[in-house]
Parts: C-alpha cells; sequence; structure tokens
C-alpha cells in the first residue's frame, strides 16, 4: 500500500525504502501557516490523546503501534449519489496531496503546531455527489477491541468513536484529512492512516482513524457530546471568550515552548493582525458564527 | 526529597511534551500525599494506641503545606509569568480553580497556627480550626479530579484513601457519642473529668 500510495503522488517507490521523507517537496495548501514554527515531531508523536488505547498522553505512542492500518477502506455512504467503499489508496490517486501547517488547539488548553500532509475534505465529497438534503457529515472511527484496550473494556466513552461536522464546515478549504505530517505517513498514534484536521474546532472533533463517512439530514449526536453535553458541544470552536464550564479557555500552553508561560489568545490574534487574512482564518475563533458557545 | 527528584528531572527535561503541566501535577500530587499521610496519623494512632505521632502530623502537615505554597507559586510564576490580568481571568472562569484557592487558604492559616505556642494560646478553638483540614483535602481532590478531561485514575485512589480516613474519623466520633450517651467512662472521660475538678496530677496532663 505504501508504494501506491507513494505512486500516486508521483514520487518513486524506492525513495521510502531508503528512509527518507515519503512526500519530500509538497506543495503548500492556500491556508498552511508557514509564519508558525512547527512543534518537534517527538512531541507530537507522544503527547495524544487517545483514549481508545490509554487515558493519558504517552502510552498511546506504544499501544498504538498494535493497530492494523493495511488494508484500509473508507466506506463513504447516506446521501450522496455514488456510495461505497474504497480502499485508501484509490482515494489518494484521485486528491491532491499538500502541506498544511496548521495549529492544533486541543480542549484542555494546550496546543501544537503539525505540517500536516493532507488533501481537502471537500473534494472528497464532491466526488461522491452529495445530494441537496445532505446537511451534516459523520465520521466513524475503527473499532478494533482487540487491540484497542478501552474498546474492550467498553471504558469511559462510546465505542467506536464518532464525530460530524456540518455540511459547510466540511466543504470549507481550511479542512483537510490528513495521511501524514513532516513529509511522512501519520504515525499510529496520531491517526493513521487516515484523520480529519479541523483547526478551527478543538481537537477532539479531529477524528482519527476514519473508516466511515456518513451524510446525513439530521446532526447525530457525537462521542464526547454524549459523554458530557453541557461540556462539549456539537460546534465547539476555538474560543478564548467562552470558558469551558471547569478551566478557562482564554490562554493555552504550546507545546515545545518549555517553562515559558501560558500564550494568551488575545496577544496572538493581535500579533496576527499584521498578517494576511487568510492567515488569521487558521486563527479565528468561529469562522462559522453561530453557536460559538457550544 | 521529592523536590529533589523534580529538580533532576527538570534538569534532564524528563517532565515530558507539558512540563509546566507536569510540574503542577507533581507538586500537587506530593501535597495531596502529604495531606493524606497526615490525615492518617490520627487514626494510626488510635488503632495502635500509641500517643507519640502528633510530632509526625504537624510536619507532614507542614509539608503539605510546603509543596502547596510550591504548586501555588509555579502556577503564579511559572505558568502565568505574574501577569496578574491573566490570571485573574483563568482564575474566575476556572472553576477547578476555586476548589484549589479554598484548600490552599484553609492549609495556609493551619500552618501559621501550627507553632506549640498558637495552639497554647488558641486553647479550644484550635482544635476546630484544625478540623477544617477535613475540608481542606476534600477541596483538594475535587480540584485535581475538575482539571482533567477523563484520566479518573490518580485523583480516584486519592479520594479512596481521604474516604477511607474521613470514615475512620466519623467511626470513631460516632462511637465517642454511643459511649457518652451510655454514659460508658472511658480513659479520656476519666482523665477529663479528673481535669475538670483539677486532680489531675501535672504528669499525667503533659502527656495528654
Amino acid at each position: 500500500m505504501l508504494a501506491t500510495m507513494v505512486a500516486g503522488a508521483g514520487i518513486s517507490p524506492t525513495l521510502a525504502d531508503n528512509n527518507q521523507s515519503v512526500w519530500p517537496d509538497l506543495p503548500k495548501g492556500d491556508f498552511s501557516a508557514e509564519f508558525l514554527t512547527p512543534t518537534p515531531a517527538e512531541l507530537i508523536k507522544n503527547h495524544t490523546n487517545y483514549y481508545e488505547f490509554a487515558f493519558n498522553k504517552k502510552d498511546p505512542a506504544s499501544l498504538a503501534q498494535k493497530l492494523r492500518t493495511d488494508p484500509w477502506t473508507i466506506e463513504i455512504s447516506g446521501e450522496v449519489e455514488k456510495p461505497g467503499r474504497y480502499y485508501l489508496e484509490d482515494i489518494l490517486r484521485q486528491q491532491t496531496l499538500q502541506e498544511h501547517i496548521y495549529r492544533f488547539r486541543c480542549v484542555e488548553a494546550w496546543s501544537m503546531v503539525v505540517p500536516w500532509v493532507g488533501f481537502s475534505l471537500g473534494s472528497l465529497l464532491k466526488t461522491v455527489k452529495p445530494l441537496s438534503t445532505a446537511n451534516f457529515v459523520k465520521f466513524t472511527a475503527v473499532h478494533q477491541p482487540e487491540v484497542m484496550p478501552k474498546q474492550l473494556n467498553n471504558a469511559m466513552l462510546e465505542w467506536p468513536y464518532v464525530e460530524a461536522l456540518r455540511m459547510d464546515e466540511a466543504m470549507h478549504p481550511l479542512a483537510i484529512l490528513a495521511v501524514g505530517m513532516y513529509g511522512d505517513m501519520l504515525p499510529k498514534q496520531n491517526g493513521a492512516p487516515l484523520r480529519l484536521v479541523v483547526p478551527w474546532k478543538y481537537g477532539f472533533k479531529s477524528i482519527k482513524a476514519i473508516v466511515k463517512i456518513e451524510l446525513l439530514k439530521r446532526p447525530p449526536v457525537t462521542t464526547w457530546n454524549k459523554f458530557a453535553p453541557n461540556e462539549y458541544g456539537f460546534y465547539s470552536n476555538v474560543n478564548p471568550a467562552v470558558a469551558h464550564p471547569r478551566w478557562s479557555q482564554n490562554s493555552e500552553r504550546q507545546l515545545g515552548s518549555g517553562f515559558l508561560p501560558r500564550v494568551d489568545k488575545l496577544n496572538y490574534l493581535t500579533a496576527m493582525a499584521s498578517k494576511s487574512h487568510q492567515c488569521i482564518a487558521i486563527w479565528t475563533c468561529g469562522i462559522f458564527s453561530d453557536d460559538s458557545t457550544n | 526529597m521529592p523536590l529533589l527528584w523534580l529538580f533532576i528531572d527538570i534538569a534532564f527535561d524528563n517532565l515530558g511534551s507539558n512540563p509546566i503541566q507536569a510540574l503542577h501535577i507533581r507538586l500537587g500530587d506530593w501535597s495531596l500525599r502529604f495531606l493524606c499521610l497526615t490525615l492518617a496519623i490520627t487514626p494510626i494512632q488510635t488503632v495502635t494506641k500509641w500517643r507519640g505521632m502528633t510530632d509526625y502530623r504537624q510536619m507532614f502537615g507542614l509539608y503539605a503545606f510546603f509543596y502547596a505554597t510550591l504548586h501555588v507559586l509555579a502556577y503564579l510564576l511559572v505558568d502565568h509569568a505574574l501577569m496578574w490580568r491573566m490570571v485573574g481571568i483563568d482564575v474566575i472562569e476556572s472553576p477547578y480553580i476555586w476548589f484549589g484557592v479554598l484548600a490552599y487558604l484553609i492549609i495556609f492559616s493551619l500552618a501559621l497556627t501550627s507553632p506549640k505556642w498558637a495552639k497554647k494560646r488558641m486553647g479550644k478553638t484550635w482544635k476546630k480550626l484544625h478540623r477544617f483540614i477535613h475540608i481542606a483535602a476534600v477541596a483538594a481532590i475535587v480540584h485535581y479530579f475538575w482539571q482533567l478531561k477523563g484520566n479518573l485514575a490518580e485523583p480516584l485512589f486519592y479520594s479512596i484513601v481521604v474516604f477511607l480516613l474521613l470514615s475512620f474519623r466519623i467511626l470513631v466520633w460516632v462511637k465517642n457519642r454511643q459511649f457518652s450517651r451510655m454514659m460508658i467512662p472511658t480513659g479520656q472521660r476519666i482523665l477529663a473529668v479528673a481535669e475538670k475538678q483539677g486532680v489531675m496530677p501535672e504528669v499525667i496532663r503533659k502527656r495528654r
């Protein structure tokens, strides 16, 4: 599968064997935040919330290696003209991979900058021709309880993990499906082989290890929303003015900054004012202005 | 001692990807552990009938206060670099911090009144004030629980420990009430009566 994925990006397979970057010279996405310094890859790989494996952020790095990511199919169904089950490499053959440097902001008030490798979610949805009745996009993650201990024990959340977007959010050019980071394949603990990245929403909405994409008329119930509806709303747009019920969202700890103090979102936005409006779009809390409280 | 381990970990960058958070958790953890040790002294004394551990209780309590103070200082200095506006917003918007503040205020006043001369001057009110440590323990646990999204293991452990210690105290209190109702003199009651009547020898009074 690696060979076909690499071939799909127009690179000879032998590059991948030589321990070089799988996608060395990707074009940059329109909204890629080149002015942000990416967080070191080692930090990104060892700081993941992957509750299927463990409730801490360290263990998924080792536990997730057991995940089977090859072969991988994605079922696309619901309010579309062309439902079907597709191999990941077939999807990638039709899409343009680009580098998207986004800040990933967790609801726990920490953030990191990740240079994702991915393609626009909207372009995938266009290929399956959504019907006019398609109002929401529902994503379902993988169910492998034999390697995912918390799924086996039915611990805490309802499995498999489910997330969703409104149709216009899904079609927005900022929303991507990522297959890699730092020019290489996505590590398993970071959502391999395919994950969603929605940078203007809190990180738990960027679902990992997607196996199913369904277009629906009505909004589905998403996993964290089901667990604690007063804490994790459907929209969950990043908004420093709106506190989580138990902690403030006004500032965040940027990973990789060591012992430097937290970053005040307001200061950050001010710094962004001098950049182009496209860059601000990445940071803006609530591009879609309704329901930012939730 | 734990402070030494902490400095070593900082020096070797062993605190992981979110070091400030790790720092807070470490310091808070140790504060809570010492708090639990403090709460454990009285049940241990009652069970083993060995009364010599009061000094240890004071020491553990002060250590709990020490680590709690470091925890608060780390929050103000390292996390927020003494930017009081930021601290203000954070505290007002974060209910879990309110519980931390409550726990700290209690343990602060306990630390202030911990020396023996303070105990003498306060008399009966000293004991009443220091009973507040139970509230501090509960507040500290809520503070710990409430800053987590989901990892419940450690705070759960502490809640069990504190719950056990609390229930022990409650059981003892209930038992004492029953005794007084049944008018069966316990050793303590005899001594109390003797003290009131002014016939308690100097030696025994000192040991109490």
